[in-house]
């Protein structure tokens, strides 16, 4: 894959605040968020259901705005963020009434490039992904694993220099999960890109990133950052590993801490709406 | 397949079969007055005998009830996609749209000739009165059921509001125009034959009229013109599901 650069993210005093259903006041998503991703690094953000992760991404996406802080990208505020990073949501979110090949070659499409030159540069990467042969399939004829992989194809497939993973592989059985890690794992070698992963897989969080940060329930804050420095390539027998298992520990320990102390003041099962945009 | 296709059309052509061969038998042994129920076979001879005069109502009529119905879908659509894109007119408009159902269309069948005369307008306009809100309806609920996923992943690709609505909504909308549009062909030669029935120089409706006033009355060729509407009305059901299937070629097919 023929890279563009990667890109520097950083988080400064992140806050969202949502307006609450019912109106009485506003419920705090997120606030002082702070997270470094240096070009190229695989960065993980994890923590219990509902701590805000997904508002962190969105904000980073530039779906959503935040209430307060700043977010730096290559070094510099960016305000207006929608189309700089791919972003591969939660759900695979393909479209059913495009083939495989022309879900692929979507941000290609709106960006301009012509159906034929994006079909041409898909066409390898499908191969690539182990896809080659279902370029021409509707999504409903596929494994939710390949559904997966469709997914993220379209997520690298513009050669971006920031992708933002949420939860993208939630929804999968734990075989079919543990399988496209290892995947991920050997076809990551080449995208260079650096990364935000999303999770609530500790697991996961260590296999693939570089650098772990762990947030608190809502309002959720970061509690905690543990550096991986696990040497790459990885495999997935480096989960059998003492290195593995001891920064694994290290997640959940910090986990189970953030949830302690601050899950009792948390107001549990608050909803937020956000006012239409 | 072929199997498949037997178990779904045999039952109801046996049932048909049944009811015809029913009616035949009561009319042979009752020796009921034709002119108030002709038999099966009656209907068949007579409306066949008065084809040259069937023909050329069949092809007005099937007229103002396509006319009608493409006028209803494309009034429906860009009511549909600005109910959809703008606040302001979906809290306005639609729910004018639903109760507009509470009007009775027959009764405007009048007042649309008043309007317009005798031609092929009137009818149009009526067809589409009939066939506008199960359209419209399907169309606005199909564009709100857009996946808000694919919606913000789109956004964060840059799309436009137009490329949103042609990737995304109009594409998620289909099955349930379709859902609407079948309902509307099912009263669409309803509606133009009511319009008819009111005032018309040509049409089945009109066929039927002069049938039933003639004298001696043509109970036959009523039945005959009831049978033909609704052959028709399968026929374009039947065409529409068939552009369905064009339309929606990713849909999932047992």
């Amino acid at each position: 894959m023929s890279a563009t650069a990667a890109t520097s993210l950083e988080l400064r005093g992140l806050g969202k605040r949502f307006r609450a259903l019912g109106g009485a006041g506003d419920v705090v998503a997120v606030s002082d968020v702070d997270m470094d991703a240096r070009p190229g690094e695989f960065v993980a953000l994890i923590g219990p259901s509902g701590c805000g992760k997904s508002t962190v991404f969105n904000i980073v996406a530039g779906i959503e705005q935040p209430s307060a802080g700043e977010i730096r990208i290559g070094g510099r505020p960016v305000n207006d963020r929608l189309g700089v990073s791919a972003y591969m949501p939660q759900r695979d979110a393909l479209l059913s009434w495009r083939r495989v090949i022309d879900n692929v070659t979507l941000p290609l499409e709106l960006r301009g490039m012509s159906k034929r030159a994006a079909r041409a540069k898909a066409r390898p990467l499908l191969e690539r992904f182990g896809l080659g042969e279902f370029g021409r399939a509707w999504p409903w004829q596929l494994s939710g694993g390949m559904r997966q992989r469709v997914a993220l194809l379209r997520t690298i497939i513009a050669d971006p220099a920031l992708i933002l993973l949420d939860e993208p592989f939630g929804a999968l059985d734990s075989i079919t999960r543990a399988d496209l890690q290892e995947w991920l794992l050997q076809a990551w070698g080449g995208v260079g890109a650096t990364v935000l992963l999303v999770t609530h897989d500790i697991d996961e969080a260590v296999l693939l990133s570089d650098r772990v940060y762990v947030m608190t329930p809502r309002p959720g804050r970061i509690a905690a950052v543990v550096d991986v420095g696990l040497p790459r390539p990885r495999t997935a027998e480096l989960r059998e590993s003492d290195a593995f298992v001891a920064l694994a520990r290290r997640v959940r320990h910090e986990l189970h801490a953030a949830i302690i102390t601050q899950g009792e003041f948390a107001e549990p099962g608050s909803l937020a709406s956000e006012v239409v945009q | 397949m072929n199997s498949l296709r037997l178990r779904t059309w045999l039952p109801p052509a046996l049932v048909l079969a049944a009811a015809v061969a029913v009616w035949q038998l009561w009319v042979s042994v009752s020796h009921v007055d034709p002119q108030l129920v002709p038999g099966p076979w009656q209907v068949v001879w007579a409306t066949w005998d008065d084809r040259s005069n069937i023909w050329p109502a069949i092809g007005v009529t099937t007229e103002e009830a396509v006319l009608g119905l493409l006028a209803a879908t494309a009034v429906a659509f860009v009511s549909a996609v600005a109910i959809d894109s703008w606040l302001p007119v979906r809290r306005g408009l639609y729910p004018l749209i639903i109760t507009s159902q509470t009007i009775p269309m027959i009764a405007l069948a009048p007042l649309v000739l008043i309007w317009w005369g005798f031609g092929l307008v009137p009818k149009v306009v009526l067809v589409a009165l009939f066939s506008f809100f199960p359209i419209a309806v399907g169309l606005v609920q199909g564009l709100a059921s857009s996946d808000p996923d694919a919606l913000n992943l789109l956004r964060t690709m840059r799309a436009s509001r137009l490329a949103l609505l042609a990737r995304v909504r109009l594409p998620s909308a289909l099955p349930q125009f379709f859902t609407g549009l079948k309902i509307s062909v099912t009263y669409a030669y309803g509606a133009a034959i009511v319009a008819e029935f009111v005032g018309a120089e040509q049409g089945l409706g009109l066929y039927m009229y002069t049938a039933a006033h003639a004298a001696p009355v043509a109970t036959n060729l009523v039945f005959g013109s009831i049978v033909v509407i609704a052959l028709l009305t399968i026929l374009l059901f039947a065409l529409v599901a068939g552009a369905e299937r064009l339309a929606m070629p990713w849909k999932e097919r047992r």
